[in-house]
């Protein structure tokens, strides 16, 4: 399983992708398009994290138990940021008390 | 099962494949548990950019783009480099693995440079947070906290930085002295998590503290 030997030809692309997307994400800071903005950095973001997950650290032919971490990782995540935004994005709607 | 004769194989494993198995399980248990560390800093960044997100930009604002830029192709090179030396030491080739080790770790010097030079810019502005803190007076305590944030996440980043450079160090030395063959690399590979993980962290941080609200 991690015996698993990567060509360096899809390190080297995947490299240029991600350089390609940092020039595209700090192209696309310069230009307003209001809330979509921070929508654009961050799929940028997610899409290169992605890829240095995939190909850099190997998960792509990494064992299933590596992908549940992964996976289990991420999901954690997204209960900490959803359910503190729920409880702070929501406290100006209090209408009593 | 071949290789159950190999040195560096613990007697609690069947095989080097096993053993390099687990070792990168435990690596990939440890990064989840830096996801949240991190996360619960994002997490905060989030919630003080809803409330205060003109201040936020403003203060932004101030932030150097084109050092920011810099730092993140450096850091993503130095990914690439990261990456070819475990590939370098899956195929045994140990001066390789030596060099692009050396390469990884000036790469993360580098970075460390360029954010050192950040960081005595804001000195030199007045923008940390603290007694002598300078700003517009409109923003003058949002742009305290977007501050405070900011070396705070990027000071954990930089600290994981310099633990990263710390561990290819000793990896060069052991990989110097030959310990690590084709059959035995887990080591290596397990630095090289750590290190892309802390790529990962920039990855999202750069954007956050020095694109989003730019244009305004």
């Amino acid at each position: 399983m991690s015996q698993h030997v990567v060509q360096p030809r899809i390190y080297y692309t995947i490299f240029a992708i991600l350089m390609l997307c940092t020039a595209l994400t700090v192209g696309i800071a310069f230009f307003d398009l209001g809330p979509l903005n921070a929508v654009a950095a961050l799929v940028i973001a997610m899409f290169k994290a992605t890829l240095v997950v995939m190909f850099f650290m190997h998960v792509k032919y990494g064992p299933r138990l590596t992908w549940a971490v992964v996976i289990g990782s991420v999901y954690w995540l997204g209960i900490l940021l959803t359910l503190t935004l729920s409880d702070y994005l929501t406290r100006a709607w209090r209408t009593f008390g | 099962m071949t290789e159950t004769a190999h040195s560096a194989l613990a007697h609690q494993f069947d095989s080097l494949g096993q053993q390099t198995d687990a070792g990168s399980l435990g690596m990939w248990v440890f990064l989840a548990t830096e996801v949240l560390f991190f996360g619960g800093l994002f997490t905060t960044y989030t919630v003080y950019r809803v409330f205060y997100s003109a201040g936020f930009s403003a203060a932004s604002h101030e932030l150097d783009i084109v050092l920011g830029t810099i730092n993140t192709a450096v850091l993503i090179t130095s990914s690439l480099t990261m990456a070819l030396a475990v590939h370098a030491a899956q195929l045994g080739r140990r001066r390789h693995l030596l060099t692009l080790l050396v390469l990884t770790m000036a790469l993360g010097t580098v970075f460390l440079g360029i954010k050192g030079l950040e960081y005595s810019h804001k000195f030199a502005e007045h923008h940390v947070p603290g007694p002598t803190f300078q700003f517009e007076k409109e923003y003058f305590r949002h742009a305290q906290i977007f501050f405070s944030l900011y070396f705070i996440m990027t000071g954990l980043h930089a600290i994981h930085m310099i633990i990263g450079i710390g561990v290819l160090l000793v990896m060069w030395v052991l990989a110097w002295r030959g310990k690590f063959t084709a059959e035995y690399f887990a080591p290596i590979e397990i630095s090289g998590l750590y290190w892309h993980f802390v790529d990962i962290v920039w990855i999202f941080l750069f954007p956050l503290l020095y694109l989003i609200g730019r244009h305004a």
